[in-house]
Protein backbone atom coordinates (compact mmCIF):
# COMPACT_ATOMS: atom_id res chain seq x y z
CA UNK A 1 0.00 0.00 0.00
CA UNK A 2 1.53 3.44 -0.68
CA UNK A 3 0.07 6.83 0.90
CA UNK A 4 1.28 10.33 0.12
CA UNK A 5 2.99 11.18 3.07
CA UNK A 6 3.57 15.05 4.15
CA UNK A 7 6.49 15.24 6.25
CA UNK A 8 6.50 19.12 7.07
CA UNK A 9 9.83 21.45 7.70
CA UNK A 10 10.56 20.51 11.11
CA UNK A 11 10.83 16.43 10.08
CA UNK A 12 13.64 17.70 7.40
CA UNK A 13 15.23 19.38 10.25
CA UNK A 14 15.57 19.34 13.72
CA UNK A 15 12.96 16.63 13.98
CA UNK A 16 14.71 13.96 11.44
CA UNK A 17 13.88 10.93 13.69
CA UNK A 18 10.29 11.22 14.37
CA UNK A 19 10.64 11.30 9.91
CA UNK A 20 12.67 8.60 9.93
CA UNK A 21 11.35 6.23 12.54
CA UNK A 22 7.81 6.98 10.79
CA UNK A 23 9.16 6.25 7.56
CA UNK A 24 10.36 2.63 8.98
CA UNK A 25 7.71 1.41 11.15
CA UNK A 26 5.47 1.98 8.21
CA UNK A 27 7.53 -0.06 5.65
CA UNK A 28 7.72 -2.74 8.37
CA UNK A 29 3.23 -2.51 8.85
CA UNK A 30 2.94 -2.67 4.96
CA UNK A 31 2.91 1.16 4.17
CA UNK A 32 4.96 2.97 1.90
CA UNK A 33 5.05 6.57 2.79
CA UNK A 34 5.71 8.71 -0.50
CA UNK A 35 6.46 12.22 -0.56
CA UNK A 36 4.54 14.41 -3.36
CA UNK A 37 6.55 16.83 -5.81
CA UNK A 38 7.60 20.60 -4.42
CA UNK A 39 5.48 20.70 -1.11
CA UNK A 40 5.91 23.54 1.06
CA UNK A 41 6.31 24.75 4.61
CA UNK A 42 2.45 24.39 6.18
CA UNK A 43 3.02 27.39 8.42
CA UNK A 44 2.84 25.71 11.42
CA UNK A 45 -0.36 27.82 12.16
CA UNK A 46 -4.02 27.89 10.83
CA UNK A 47 -5.36 31.54 10.27
CA UNK A 48 -8.65 31.50 11.78
CA UNK A 49 -9.71 34.61 10.09
CA UNK A 50 -12.33 33.94 7.40
CA UNK A 51 -10.78 37.09 4.64
CA UNK A 52 -7.49 35.09 4.57
CA UNK A 53 -6.42 32.92 1.45
CA UNK A 54 -2.75 33.42 0.62
CA UNK A 55 -1.53 31.45 4.27
CA UNK A 56 -3.65 28.55 2.91
CA UNK A 57 -2.31 27.83 0.05
CA UNK A 58 0.52 25.64 1.06
CA UNK A 59 -2.04 23.21 2.62
CA UNK A 60 -4.31 23.51 -0.18
CA UNK A 61 -1.86 22.30 -2.61
CA UNK A 62 -0.38 19.16 -1.04
CA UNK A 63 -4.00 18.20 -0.62
CA UNK A 64 -4.34 18.90 -4.13
CA UNK A 65 -1.60 16.88 -4.96
CA UNK A 66 -2.53 14.23 -2.75
CA UNK A 67 -6.00 14.06 -4.92
CA UNK A 68 -3.90 13.84 -8.09
CA UNK A 69 -1.96 10.82 -6.78
CA UNK A 70 -4.90 9.14 -5.98
CA UNK A 71 -3.80 8.17 -2.11
CA UNK A 72 -4.67 9.42 0.89
CA UNK A 73 -2.80 11.72 2.90
CA UNK A 74 -0.41 11.07 6.07
CA UNK A 75 1.26 13.48 8.08
CA UNK A 76 3.03 12.95 11.78
CA UNK A 77 4.10 16.42 13.11
CA UNK A 78 0.49 17.38 14.98
CA UNK A 79 0.78 21.12 13.49
CA UNK A 80 0.94 19.92 9.85
CA UNK A 81 -2.13 17.62 10.81
CA UNK A 82 -3.92 20.52 12.33
CA UNK A 83 -3.14 23.34 9.26
CA UNK A 84 -4.39 20.29 6.39
CA UNK A 85 -7.18 19.03 7.95
CA UNK A 86 -8.45 22.68 8.83
CA UNK A 87 -7.84 23.62 5.20
CA UNK A 88 -9.39 20.50 4.26
CA UNK A 89 -12.14 21.37 5.83
CA UNK A 90 -12.55 25.11 5.68
CA UNK A 91 -12.64 24.30 2.05
CA UNK A 92 -15.25 21.90 1.70
CA UNK A 93 -17.57 24.03 3.88
CA UNK A 94 -16.55 27.43 3.07
CA UNK A 95 -17.57 28.48 -0.66
CA UNK A 96 -15.79 31.63 -0.89
CA UNK A 97 -12.13 29.79 0.14
CA UNK A 98 -12.55 26.76 -2.21
CA UNK A 99 -13.12 29.71 -4.65
CA UNK A 100 -10.12 31.60 -3.64
CA UNK A 101 -7.84 29.12 -3.71
CA UNK A 102 -8.78 27.16 -6.62
CA UNK A 103 -8.39 30.78 -8.63
CA UNK A 104 -5.08 31.32 -6.79
CA UNK A 105 -3.76 27.66 -7.57
CA UNK A 106 -5.26 27.65 -11.03
CA UNK A 107 -6.76 24.29 -10.96
CA UNK A 108 -8.23 22.05 -13.39
CA UNK A 109 -10.29 20.46 -12.01
CA UNK A 110 -11.14 22.03 -9.05
CA UNK A 111 -10.06 20.65 -5.55
CA UNK A 112 -12.75 20.57 -3.16
CA UNK A 113 -11.87 19.01 -0.38
CA UNK A 114 -11.80 15.31 -1.71
CA UNK A 115 -8.91 14.14 -0.07
CA UNK A 116 -8.47 12.05 3.26
CA UNK A 117 -6.27 12.88 5.74
CA UNK A 118 -4.46 11.06 8.01
CA UNK A 119 -2.89 11.60 11.33
CA UNK A 120 -0.02 8.81 11.61
CA UNK A 121 -1.99 7.64 14.24
CA UNK A 122 -5.34 7.32 12.33
CA UNK A 123 -3.84 5.41 9.91
CA UNK A 124 -2.32 3.01 13.01
CA UNK A 125 -5.73 2.87 14.25
CA UNK A 126 -7.92 2.92 10.86
CA UNK A 127 -5.96 1.20 8.09
CA UNK A 128 -3.49 -0.73 10.27
CA UNK A 129 -5.68 -1.64 13.56
CA UNK A 130 -4.28 -1.49 16.49
CA UNK A 131 -4.56 -5.70 17.12
CA UNK A 132 -3.11 -6.07 13.55
CA UNK A 133 0.04 -3.75 14.74
CA UNK A 134 0.30 -5.56 18.46
CA UNK A 135 0.85 -8.46 16.36
CA UNK A 136 3.82 -7.52 14.81
CA UNK A 137 5.36 -5.88 18.05
CA UNK A 138 8.27 -8.08 18.18
CA UNK A 139 9.70 -5.98 21.44
CA UNK A 140 6.76 -5.28 24.02
CA UNK A 141 7.47 -2.28 26.19
CA UNK A 142 6.44 -4.41 28.94
CA UNK A 143 5.85 -2.86 32.50
CA UNK A 144 6.34 0.63 30.81
CA UNK A 145 4.34 3.36 32.52
CA UNK A 146 3.69 5.45 29.01
CA UNK A 147 2.20 9.00 29.65
CA UNK A 148 0.16 10.03 26.17
CA UNK A 149 0.98 13.80 25.69
CA UNK A 150 -1.85 15.06 23.30
CA UNK A 151 -2.04 19.08 23.25
CA UNK A 152 -3.56 20.99 21.67
CA UNK A 153 -3.06 20.53 17.92
CA UNK A 154 -3.70 17.15 17.55
CA UNK A 155 -7.90 16.92 18.70
CA UNK A 156 -8.99 20.81 18.32
CA UNK A 157 -11.30 22.21 16.93
CA UNK A 158 -12.36 18.30 16.97
CA UNK A 159 -15.24 19.27 14.39
CA UNK A 160 -12.28 19.94 11.48
CA UNK A 161 -10.00 17.19 13.10
CA UNK A 162 -12.61 14.25 13.52
CA UNK A 163 -9.91 12.36 15.24
CA UNK A 164 -10.82 11.29 18.72
CA UNK A 165 -13.23 12.38 21.54
CA UNK A 166 -11.60 16.43 22.25
CA UNK A 167 -11.70 15.22 26.13
CA UNK A 168 -11.25 11.87 26.62
CA UNK A 169 -9.52 10.75 23.62
CA UNK A 170 -8.22 6.68 23.73
CA UNK A 171 -6.02 6.72 20.39
CA UNK A 172 -2.74 7.38 21.92
CA UNK A 173 -3.45 5.25 25.11
CA UNK A 174 -4.87 2.09 22.75
CA UNK A 175 -1.23 2.76 20.62
CA UNK A 176 0.83 2.52 24.07
CA UNK A 177 -1.05 -1.10 24.80
CA UNK A 178 -0.58 -2.30 20.89
CA UNK A 179 3.30 -1.76 21.83
CA UNK A 180 3.10 -3.61 24.92
CA UNK A 181 3.39 -0.91 27.47
CA UNK A 182 0.84 1.27 30.33
CA UNK A 183 -0.64 4.15 29.55
CA UNK A 184 -1.02 7.09 32.43
CA UNK A 185 -3.79 9.05 32.46
CA UNK A 186 -3.48 12.29 33.66
CA UNK A 187 -5.82 15.52 33.27
CA UNK A 188 -2.67 17.89 31.40
CA UNK A 189 -2.88 14.98 28.77
CA UNK A 190 -4.84 17.50 26.37
CA UNK A 191 -3.65 21.28 27.67
CA UNK A 192 -1.14 22.89 26.29
CA UNK A 193 2.61 22.95 26.59
CA UNK A 194 3.01 26.81 25.32
CA UNK A 195 3.82 26.47 21.93
CA UNK A 196 5.32 28.92 20.15
CA UNK A 197 5.12 31.64 23.53
CA UNK A 198 8.10 30.32 24.10
CA UNK A 199 10.38 32.76 21.58
CA UNK A 200 9.11 35.76 23.59
CA UNK A 201 8.10 34.82 26.84
CA UNK A 202 10.24 31.82 28.41
CA UNK A 203 8.04 32.15 31.74
CA UNK A 204 5.06 31.34 29.88
CA UNK A 205 6.17 28.32 28.36
CA UNK A 206 7.74 26.83 31.04
CA UNK A 207 4.73 27.57 33.47
CA UNK A 208 2.78 25.42 30.78
CA UNK A 209 5.05 22.52 30.48
CA UNK A 210 6.18 22.38 33.91
CA UNK A 211 2.51 21.65 34.63
CA UNK A 212 1.97 19.17 32.12
CA UNK A 213 5.26 17.26 33.00
CA UNK A 214 4.45 17.93 36.74
CA UNK A 215 1.13 16.31 36.20
CA UNK A 216 2.56 13.00 34.31
CA UNK A 217 4.95 12.45 36.96
CA UNK A 218 2.54 12.55 39.96
CA UNK A 219 0.43 10.08 38.24
CA UNK A 220 2.97 7.91 37.76
CA UNK A 221 4.35 8.37 34.07
CA UNK A 222 8.12 6.72 33.74
CA UNK A 223 8.30 8.93 29.53
CA UNK A 224 5.74 11.04 27.59
CA UNK A 225 5.41 10.44 24.23
CA UNK A 226 4.38 12.78 22.03
CA UNK A 227 3.69 13.32 18.24
CA UNK A 228 4.90 17.40 17.98
CA UNK A 229 8.18 18.28 17.65
CA UNK A 230 7.12 21.98 19.18
CA UNK A 231 5.89 19.87 22.52
CA UNK A 232 8.81 17.96 22.85
CA UNK A 233 11.03 21.06 22.65
CA UNK A 234 8.72 22.96 24.83
CA UNK A 235 8.46 19.34 27.54
CA UNK A 236 12.29 18.79 27.64
CA UNK A 237 13.92 22.31 27.61
CA UNK A 238 11.40 24.49 29.42
CA UNK A 239 9.96 22.01 32.26
CA UNK A 240 12.55 21.52 34.22
CA UNK A 241 11.42 17.85 34.23
CA UNK A 242 13.91 15.22 33.87
CA UNK A 243 11.19 12.85 32.58
CA UNK A 244 12.10 11.26 28.95
CA UNK A 245 10.22 12.67 26.45
CA UNK A 246 10.15 10.67 22.82
CA UNK A 247 8.12 10.47 19.73
CA UNK A 248 5.57 8.11 19.06
CA UNK A 249 7.33 7.01 15.94
CA UNK A 250 10.34 5.99 18.01
CA UNK A 251 8.94 3.98 20.25
CA UNK A 252 7.05 2.17 17.46
CA UNK A 253 10.55 1.61 15.40
CA UNK A 254 11.81 -0.12 18.81
CA UNK A 255 8.36 -2.14 19.46
CA UNK A 256 8.58 -3.26 15.67
CA UNK A 257 12.39 -4.26 15.75
CA UNK A 258 13.64 -1.79 13.34
CA UNK A 259 15.09 1.02 14.96
CA UNK A 260 18.31 -0.89 15.90
CA UNK A 261 18.71 -1.92 12.63
CA UNK A 262 17.83 1.51 11.37
CA UNK A 263 20.98 2.22 13.42
CA UNK A 264 23.38 -0.06 12.26
CA UNK B 1 -10.87 54.20 11.50
CA UNK B 2 -14.62 54.01 11.62
CA UNK B 3 -14.77 50.89 9.67
CA UNK B 4 -12.75 48.98 12.35
CA UNK B 5 -15.22 47.02 14.00
CA UNK B 6 -16.87 46.27 10.50
CA UNK B 7 -13.68 44.83 9.70
CA UNK B 8 -12.88 42.45 12.67
CA UNK B 9 -16.11 40.89 12.25
CA UNK B 10 -15.71 40.41 8.81
CA UNK B 11 -12.59 38.31 9.55
CA UNK B 12 -14.03 36.52 12.58
CA UNK B 13 -17.39 35.41 10.66
CA UNK B 14 -19.50 34.50 13.19
CA UNK B 15 -21.73 36.30 15.38
CA UNK B 16 -20.27 37.98 18.55
CA UNK B 17 -24.01 38.18 19.98
CA UNK B 18 -24.44 34.21 20.64
CA UNK B 19 -22.10 34.72 23.84
CA UNK B 20 -23.99 33.99 26.69
CA UNK B 21 -21.57 35.76 29.26
CA UNK B 22 -20.86 32.18 30.66
CA UNK B 23 -16.93 32.59 31.04
CA UNK B 24 -16.04 29.68 30.74
CA UNK B 25 -13.43 30.23 27.94
CA UNK B 26 -11.90 32.28 30.03
CA UNK B 27 -11.99 29.59 33.21
CA UNK B 28 -10.28 27.27 30.72
CA UNK B 29 -7.59 29.76 28.99
CA UNK B 30 -3.89 28.54 29.90
CA UNK B 31 -3.12 32.55 29.26
CA UNK B 32 -5.86 33.87 31.44
CA UNK B 33 -2.77 34.98 33.73
CA UNK B 34 -0.60 36.38 31.11
CA UNK B 35 -3.52 38.35 29.40
CA UNK B 36 -4.87 42.00 30.36
CA UNK B 37 -7.91 41.28 28.35
CA UNK B 38 -9.34 37.89 28.82
CA UNK B 39 -11.45 35.54 25.80
CA UNK B 40 -14.75 36.45 27.21
CA UNK B 41 -13.72 40.11 27.17
CA UNK B 42 -12.83 39.95 23.72
CA UNK B 43 -15.85 38.44 22.76
CA UNK B 44 -18.34 41.69 24.51
CA UNK B 45 -15.51 44.35 23.68
CA UNK B 46 -15.44 43.53 20.06
CA UNK B 47 -19.73 43.43 20.16
CA UNK B 48 -19.84 47.08 22.04
CA UNK B 49 -16.72 48.27 19.56
CA UNK B 50 -14.46 48.39 21.52
CA UNK B 51 -11.62 47.17 19.32
CA UNK B 52 -8.62 49.82 19.47
CA UNK B 53 -7.83 49.27 23.31
CA UNK B 54 -7.84 45.32 22.27
CA UNK B 55 -5.82 45.73 19.37
CA UNK B 56 -3.07 48.18 21.59
CA UNK B 57 -3.09 45.39 24.48
CA UNK B 58 -0.34 42.83 24.53
CA UNK B 59 -2.98 40.46 25.10
CA UNK B 60 -3.40 39.51 21.65
CA UNK B 61 0.14 38.29 21.52
CA UNK B 62 -0.35 35.73 24.62
CA UNK B 63 -3.12 33.84 23.20
CA UNK B 64 -1.51 30.62 22.31
CA UNK B 65 -3.92 29.41 19.86
CA UNK B 66 -4.56 26.39 21.47
CA UNK B 67 -8.50 26.11 20.57
CA UNK B 68 -9.75 24.74 24.57
CA UNK B 69 -11.57 28.17 23.91
CA UNK B 70 -13.07 26.77 21.00
CA UNK B 71 -13.91 23.35 22.33
CA UNK B 72 -15.17 24.37 25.24
CA UNK B 73 -17.78 27.46 24.49
CA UNK B 74 -20.97 25.75 24.53
CA UNK B 75 -22.39 28.61 22.27
CA UNK B 76 -19.73 27.64 19.39
CA UNK B 77 -18.62 31.73 19.88
CA UNK B 78 -15.14 30.47 19.21
CA UNK B 79 -13.44 33.18 21.17
CA UNK B 80 -9.95 32.34 19.70
CA UNK B 81 -11.18 33.68 15.93
CA UNK B 82 -12.45 36.72 17.78
CA UNK B 83 -8.68 37.34 19.43
CA UNK B 84 -7.32 36.38 16.02
CA UNK B 85 -9.41 39.09 14.13
CA UNK B 86 -8.29 41.43 16.40
CA UNK B 87 -4.51 40.51 16.43
CA UNK B 88 -4.85 40.89 12.64
CA UNK B 89 -6.84 44.07 12.47
CA UNK B 90 -3.50 45.15 14.31
CA UNK B 91 -0.47 43.32 12.12
CA UNK B 92 -2.38 44.26 8.64
CA UNK B 93 -1.80 48.18 9.71
CA UNK B 94 2.07 49.23 7.97
CA UNK B 95 4.64 48.77 10.43
CA UNK B 96 2.86 47.05 12.93
CA UNK B 97 4.72 43.61 12.99
CA UNK B 98 4.81 42.30 16.38
CA UNK B 99 8.16 39.71 15.24
CA UNK B 100 10.37 41.14 12.50
CA UNK B 101 13.69 38.40 10.77
CA UNK B 102 16.12 40.25 12.45
CA UNK B 103 15.03 39.31 15.62
CA UNK B 104 15.40 35.73 15.14
CA UNK B 105 19.13 35.13 15.83
CA UNK B 106 19.07 35.79 19.10
CA UNK B 107 16.11 33.55 20.06
CA UNK B 108 17.65 30.43 18.51
CA UNK B 109 19.13 27.84 20.22
CA UNK B 110 20.48 24.23 18.98
CA UNK B 111 17.22 22.35 19.91
CA UNK B 112 14.31 24.91 18.76
CA UNK B 113 12.34 23.48 16.13
CA UNK B 114 11.98 25.37 13.00
CA UNK B 115 7.87 24.87 13.90
CA UNK B 116 8.34 27.47 16.33
CA UNK B 117 9.78 29.95 14.52
CA UNK B 118 7.00 29.94 11.22
CA UNK B 119 4.30 29.65 13.81
CA UNK B 120 5.40 32.81 15.44
CA UNK B 121 5.54 34.62 11.98
CA UNK B 122 2.23 33.25 11.04
CA UNK B 123 0.74 34.76 14.79
CA UNK B 124 3.29 37.89 15.15
CA UNK B 125 3.46 39.26 11.68
CA UNK B 126 2.15 40.05 8.16
S1 LIG C 1 -7.02 29.65 22.10
FE1 LIG C 1 -6.09 31.43 23.13
S2 LIG C 1 -7.78 32.42 24.20
FE2 LIG C 1 -8.48 30.36 23.66
S3 LIG C 1 -8.03 29.11 25.47
FE3 LIG C 1 -6.26 28.94 24.11
S4 LIG C 1 -4.82 30.55 24.76
FE4 LIG C 1 -6.83 31.02 25.66
S1 LIG D 1 -17.50 30.32 26.62
FE1 LIG D 1 -18.61 31.10 24.82
S2 LIG D 1 -20.64 31.71 25.61
FE2 LIG D 1 -19.26 31.47 27.40
S3 LIG D 1 -18.42 33.57 27.74
FE3 LIG D 1 -16.97 32.49 26.41
S4 LIG D 1 -17.62 33.04 24.34
FE4 LIG D 1 -19.33 33.53 25.68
Amino acid sequence: MIFTYYPGCTLRTKAKDLDRYARLSAEALGITLEEPENWQCCGGAYSNVNDEAATKLSAARVLNSAKELGRPLVTVCSACHNVIKQTNYDIQHNATLAYKVNNYLGLDPQYNGETTVYHYLEMLRDVVGFDKLAEKVVNPLKGKKIAAYYGCLLLRPSRALSMDDPENPTIMEDFIRAIGADPVIYSQRVECCGGYITLEDKAQASKRSSAVMTDAEENGAEMVVTACPLCLYNLKKNSGSQLPVVYITELLAEALGVKEESNE
Amino acid sequence: MSNIKDAVLNSYGKNVRKCMKCGKCSATCPSYDEMEYHPHQFVSMVEKGDIETLMKSESIFKCLTCYACVERCPRNVEPARVIEAVRFAQLRKQGNNHLIPDMIPDMLDEDLPQQAIVTAFRKYAK
